[in-house]
Order: C-alpha cells, then sequence, then structure tokens
C-alpha cells in the first residue's frame, strides 16, 4: 500500500522500533526559546547531561521581548530574568542563540523558515504549540512540553506513537480577498477544535497548492487549533524557490540531490488516510471568530449566532458561554462589532507579505480614531525588508504604531496587552479567554481584514472600504 | 516522575468543555524559571469568580478533575500540568483531551483518563449531588469505581507501565544511545546543522 507524505518523513526517522514499545524517532532540528526551556535546561544540569547536538539546536527570544526601544533593559523583573536565564544557559551548553536585537532574531518559526533550516523531509520540535508552522514545507513538526524539550536536549530523539493521518483537500480557487488565514478559519470551524485530534492533517488540492510558502505556513500554523499536533503541504516548486539560496540551504550539487530528494515525498496516488475532509474553496469569504476558541467563527457577512438554535448541548453551552464573555448579543451582524485594538503580527501572520497586505489596505487611508494598531513583525528580518520597500512608512502615515519583532499581543506576554473588556481584531492565532491579556475580547481575522477594520473601526474587509 | 497505581479521591466537576491551557495557567504565569509554585496560577482567571467550583468549599481537597471535552487543547505549555498537580490533582477526566497536554501529563505522573462523554457527565452530577463522594481510579486494572459504577478506561500497556513503575523517559531512551548513534553516522549529509 501507498505511504503519505506524513508517513515517509516518519518513517525515515525511525531510531528504533520494538513491539509494545513507542517509536523512538530522531529530531533534525530542535528550536527553542525563553518560556519553555528554562526548567529543561535545570533537569539537564541536576541529571549531569549535556546537550546532545547543539548543532541541531537553535534559540531565539520571542515571548516575552518588548517591541519598543531595544536598547533598554526589559522593564518586568520576572521576563527579564527569564530571557537572561535563556542567555546563560545557551551560553553553558553552546546553542547558538539569536538574541534581542540581534539581526536573526524573531518569533521561533518565523526564523527557521527564513534561515533555509525548515526543509522538506526533515523532523522539527520546539516547546511551541505552533511548530505546526514548519510542516509548511513538508516537514514533520509539533509541538512538545518541557518534559520532552528536555528528552531532545539530552537524547536528539522523542518516543513516539504514529498519529493517524488525515486529508484536508481543498479543491477549487480561493475567491480574490479571501487569503490563507480565512481558509484556515474555515477549516476549524468546518472540523472543530478537536477534529484532528490524533492525526496529522496533509492538506492538498488546488487551492493548497496555489498558496504561496507564506500563506501555507498560516495554514500549518493554525493546525493545532483544528487539533491536530502537525499539519504538513508536499513540498513543491513553491517550496524550493522559496528555500534556494537561504543562509542553510543546500548548494550547488547538494541542492540538486535534495530537491530530488523533496519530490519523493509526495503521498503516493494508491495511499489511504483514515479520515478525509473536503472543502471547496470558491464558496469561502474573509472569515472572522465571534466566540472564545478558533472553532467559533464565521463568514463576515454572518451574524453572531444564537445560542437557543445550536443542536448539540456541549456547544450550546460553549456558545453562551462566549457570547457572555465576547460582551455579544446574538443576531448583531459581525460587521457591526467595533473594535478598539488591531493587532497584526505572529507567527500566524507576521510575515512579510502580511505586511504588505496590510500596508495595501492602509495606503492613504487612516486609522479610525480612538482605534489603536500595532503592526509588529515577526522578525528583525521582516521589519528590514519592510522597510526596505517603505510599508512602514505607509503604516506609520496611516496612524498605526510600526513596531519590533517578537511574539507581542498574540499572548501578552510583553507589555503589548488588551485591558478587561477591552476589543480586538487580531492576526494571531488563539481566541481565548484572556489570551491578549486579562479580560480582553479578541476576534481572529486576515491581515487585509485586520486592516480594513482599523480604518473603519468595526469589523471590515477590504472590499467593504 | 511520580509512580501511578490507584489513586482514591474526592472529584470536582469542571462543566466545561474546550479548557485550553491558557485558561489552566494563564500565561502571565508561564515567566518563572523554577518548577515550583505554580498551583496559585491554576485557573487563576476563573478563580476572581467566587462562585467559581474551585472557590466552593466543599471541594477542598479533591484530587481528580472531571471535566468537559477537549479538555487542555491550545497551547504546549506543560506548566498546566505542574499547576493541576500542584494544586494537588492527581486524576483528570474528560471525554477528549489535547494531544500535547495528554502527552505532557503522561511524562509528569498526572493520569489523563478518557471516559464517554454520559459517564463523565454522571460522575460530575454526582459529585455535584455529593462532594464527599469518593472515586477510585485504578491504573493496574484500567477502571474507574464510583460508588455502584465501574467503568473501564483504554491507555496503552506502554504508557501505563511507566506510569505504574514512574519510569523517566530520558533514561528508558539513553538505554538506547547505541542505536541513536548509528542512526546519527547514517543521516544524509545534507541535512542542515544551525552551526
Amino acid at each position: 500500500m501507498g505511504r503519505t507524505l506524513a508517513d515517509k518523513v516518519y518513517d525515515a526517522h525511525v531510531v528504533r522500533r520494538a513491539d509494545g514499545e513507542p517509536d523512538l524517532l530522531y529530531i533534525d532540528l530542535h528550536l527553542v526559546h525563553e518560556v519553555t526551556s528554562p526548567q529543561a535546561f535545570d533537569g539537564l544540569r541536576l541529571a549531569d547531561r549535556k546537550v546532545r547536538r547543539p548543532d541541531l539546536t537553535i534559540a531565539t527570544e520571542d515571548h516575552n521581548v518588548p517591541t519598543t526601544d531595544l536598547l533598554a533593559p526589559i522593564a518586568d523583573p520576572v521576563s527579564r530574568t527569564q530571557v537572561e536565564t535563556l542567555r546563560k544557559n545557551c551560553a553553558e551548553f553552546g546553542v547558538r542563540l539569536h538574541p534581542m536585537g540581534d539581526a536573526g532574531q524573531g518569533i521561533v518559526h518565523v526564523i527557521g523558515p527564513q534561515l533555509g533550516l525548515t526543509q522538506p523531509g526533515m523532523t522539527v520540535v520546539c516547546g511551541d504549540s505552533h511548530t505546526s508552522t514548519h510542516g509548511a514545507f513538508g516537514a514533520l513538526a509539533h509541538g512538545i512540553g518541557t518534559s520532552e524539550v528536555e528528552h531532545v536536549l539530552a537524547t536528539q530523539t522523542l518516543p513516539q506513537v504514529k498519529p493517524k493521518m488525515m486529508a484536508v483537500t481543498v479543491n477549487g480557487a480561493l475567491p480574490a480577498g479571501v487569503t490563507a488565514k480565512d481558509l484556515i478559519l474555515a477549516i476549524i470551524a468546518e472540523i472543530g477544535t478537536g477534529g484532528g485530534q490524533g492525526h496529522i492533517i496533509e492538506y492538498r488540492g488546488e487551492a493548497i497548492r496555489s498558496l504561496s510558502m507564506e500563506g501555507r505556513m498560516t495554514v500549518c500554523n493554525m493546525s493545532i487549533e483544528a487539533g491536530a499536533r502537525a499539519g504538513l503541504i508536499a513540498p513543491d516548486e513553491t517550496t524550493f524557490a522559496y528555500l534556494k539560496g537561504r543562509p542553510h540551504a543546500p548548494q550547488g550539487a547538494a541542492w540538486d540531490e535534495a530537491v530530488a530528494y523533496w519530490k519523493s515525498l509526495a503521498t503516493d496516488e494508491d495511499a489511504v488516510f483514515d479520515k478525509e475532509v473536503v472543502i471547496d474553496a470558491s464558496t469561502l469569504t474573509p472569515f472572522v471568530t465571534w466566540g472564545t476558541n478558533p472553532g467559533q467563527g464565521l463568514p463576515l457577512g454572518a451574524s453572531v449566532p444564537d445560542p437557543a438554535a445550536i443542536e448539540d448541548a456541549v456547544e450550546r453551552q460553549a456558545a453562551e458561554r462566549a457570547l457572555e464573555y465576547m460582551g455579544l448579543t446574538a443576531g448583531t451582524p459581525l460587521r457591526d462589532i467595533a473594535v478598539d485594538t488591531v493587532f497584526v503580527g505572529s507567527c500566524t501572520n507576521g510575515r512579510i507579505e502580511d505586511l504588505r497586505a496590510v500596508a495595501d489596505v492602509l495606503n492613504g487611508r487612516r486609522v479610525a480614531d480612538g482605534v489603536r494598531m500595532l503592526v509588529v513583525p515577526g522578525s528583525m528580518e521582516v521589519k528590514k525588508q519592510a522597510e526596505a520597500e517603505g510599508l512602514h512608512e505607509v503604516i506609520a502615515a496611516s496612524g498605526a504604531q510600526w513596531r519590533e519583532a517578537g511574539c507581542s499581543m498574540c499572548l501578552a506576554m510583553n507589555p503589548d496587552k488588551l485591558t478587561p473588556g477591552e476589543r480586538s481584531a487580531s492576526t494571531s492565532n488563539r481566541n481565548f479567554e484572556g489570551r491578549q491579556g486579562p479580560g480582553g475580547r479578541t476576534h481572529l481575522v486576515s491581515p487585509a481584514v485586520a486592516a480594513a477594520t482599523a480604518v473603519t473601526g468595526r469589523l471590515t474587509a477590504p472590499a467593504d472600504l | 516522575m511520580e509512580a501511578f497505581t490507584t489513586h482514591t479521591g474526592r472529584a470536582v466537576p469542571l462543566r466545561r468543555s474546550n479548557v485550553d491551557t491558557d485558561q489552566i495557567i494563564p500565561a502571565v504565569w508561564l515567566k518563572q524559571v523554577s518548577r515550583t509554585g505554580f498551583e496559585k496560577g491554576l485557573f487563576s482567571a476563573w478563580r476572581e469568580d467566587p462562585a467559581f467550583v474551585l472557590n466552593q468549599p466543599q471541594y477542598d481537597g479533591a484530587t481528580i478533575l472531571v471535566a468537559g471535552t477537549d479538555f487542555g487543547t491550545g497551547s504546549s505549555r506543560e506548566h498546566a500540568v505542574w499547576a493541576l498537580q500542584q494544586y494537588g490533582f492527581r486524576v483528570v477526566i474528560a471525554p477528549r483531551f489535547g494531544d500535547i497536554f495528554r502527552n505532557n501529563s503522561t511524562k509528569m505522573g498526572l493520569l489523563p483518563v478518557v471516559l464517554p462523554t454520559e459517564t463523565v457527565e454522571e460522575l460530575q452530577s454526582r459529585a455535584e449531588q455529593d462532594p464527599k463522594a469518593e472515586i477510585t481510579v485504578d491504573l493496574e486494572r484500567r477502571e474507574v469505581r464510583a460508588g455502584d459504577l465501574t467503568v473501564p478506561f483504554e491507555i496503552d500497556d506502554y504508557t501505563r507501565w511507566r506510569l505504574l513503575e514512574g519510569l523517566d523517559d530520558i533514561g528508558l531512551t539513553l538505554r538506547h544511545a547505541d542505536d541513536i548513534a548509528r542512526f546519527e553516522e547514517s543521516r544524509s549529509p545534507l541535512l542542515p546543522t544551525t552551526a
């Protein structure tokens, strides 16, 4: 029987297989950041262990970093200690680190692809659930907890039970104005926050093939929001064109050899998936969330749902609770929802194409009075490129704030946060209660919708302007 | 890791679905670099509400959390497991768990038990009617016993063995260090390094 892309990558990394035991899987790339690593490094010290492969490990500072004034020390002493702890650990264990202010610093899932370290057929892990982002390259990439971070540091392997395989096939073409973010929000609404649980999702079909690498990263990034630890896409010419010439990509004859291998990874014609979901891209429109989990989303043209009309008791209760938290009334058109803050950034939508989409909408327009808009590049490299293209000038001229790179208001571990009751349109990945600050209310949107929303102060698509 | 064989304790009914790890422990608590003190952060936003179930005195000292479906979705933060354990929980029962949370739990000796929705709701009702009622979670026999109710649960043999013995994964893996070294010799030279 044929094998899927994920089967092939998985099988090529099995170090040891024995009856009644999980497989031992080799890890090609381990990404590290300051939040989920300190206790893992402590564990190594306690057991007198080393990092087995510092040359397959890379660290960056992202979750805690302020997005203003990089030269000043971090004001929050607890955040500062955490960042300093990472620096000490990386120095002690010989791990390459991109600290705040460094030209290579950025969100962990932005810098891996940017450096060409994320390549097809690799296994990639990080103590961060959005590691699924790297699946866009045809890598098997998933988030792990701190115990597993320590395990990978010590052994460069992970005990794994092979997940089931799920195909999400997106046929047809996305209509103009509908982006990768709208697509993944629609997919999550379709399959639910637990729909991918126990599975690796392979995204396939015409609409996926037509996406840029950055669009594919946006889709794979939110696999975890559908319950799947990993999501991936078969590598193709789009993938190779993106990788070619990047600092860690193979060169010369090695490049040709690598491409030949990468081409062999695609799912075989006769491979069988455990589950398949089919979506018609041509019917999609800009998509936004109204609730407190990423599955609670609807087309922008819809209205806040009425919980009483939801048949499933569990979903009905979740919707009732979500509306109460979000301060929304059933039946309100989503376009009538006014926001206080617009956040553009994160590992979901903090790349150059996202910033171009935002600048394109903001060009010649103003952010509405009373609306705060933050634009936070995903990495210093993205920031540099945006500035070379003049995007920062368009963004600043509109009244939005142009910031330094980091995770920022996606999870509010740095000073960028919502205040209780404050409402945001956000290009990030989670609308959980309090995610962007205690009591904050989040609507997940695409970069284009974020920018249009900033202009009107209400949830808006660029076509509405 | 703390070994888990059989545990008997009282239950807390948490009648909510999609309890993501941001709720179990909000991000502000993740700035700590130690492994202790996370019990204060457990459900810290929800605990601001006096009516929240953990604030009800009849559930003081309960050690089994009985929650709605999709418990522990979202962020990979193992701090969620540490917070539950340090607060005093030994078991979480739910119809379905987030994959990363469930995995993190079994690394730390917090037992995630999957039971059908109806059974979970029955256990929640019983805990509401009689907060003193005890539940036994028996990993050796793979069953949950509550009064007249005995229900089996599934857990793979290997994870069960590791939990029963309280074994540390790294130690187990390092017994195969030769296999890892052999695999490394066979890796493609085309693969990137961070050096």
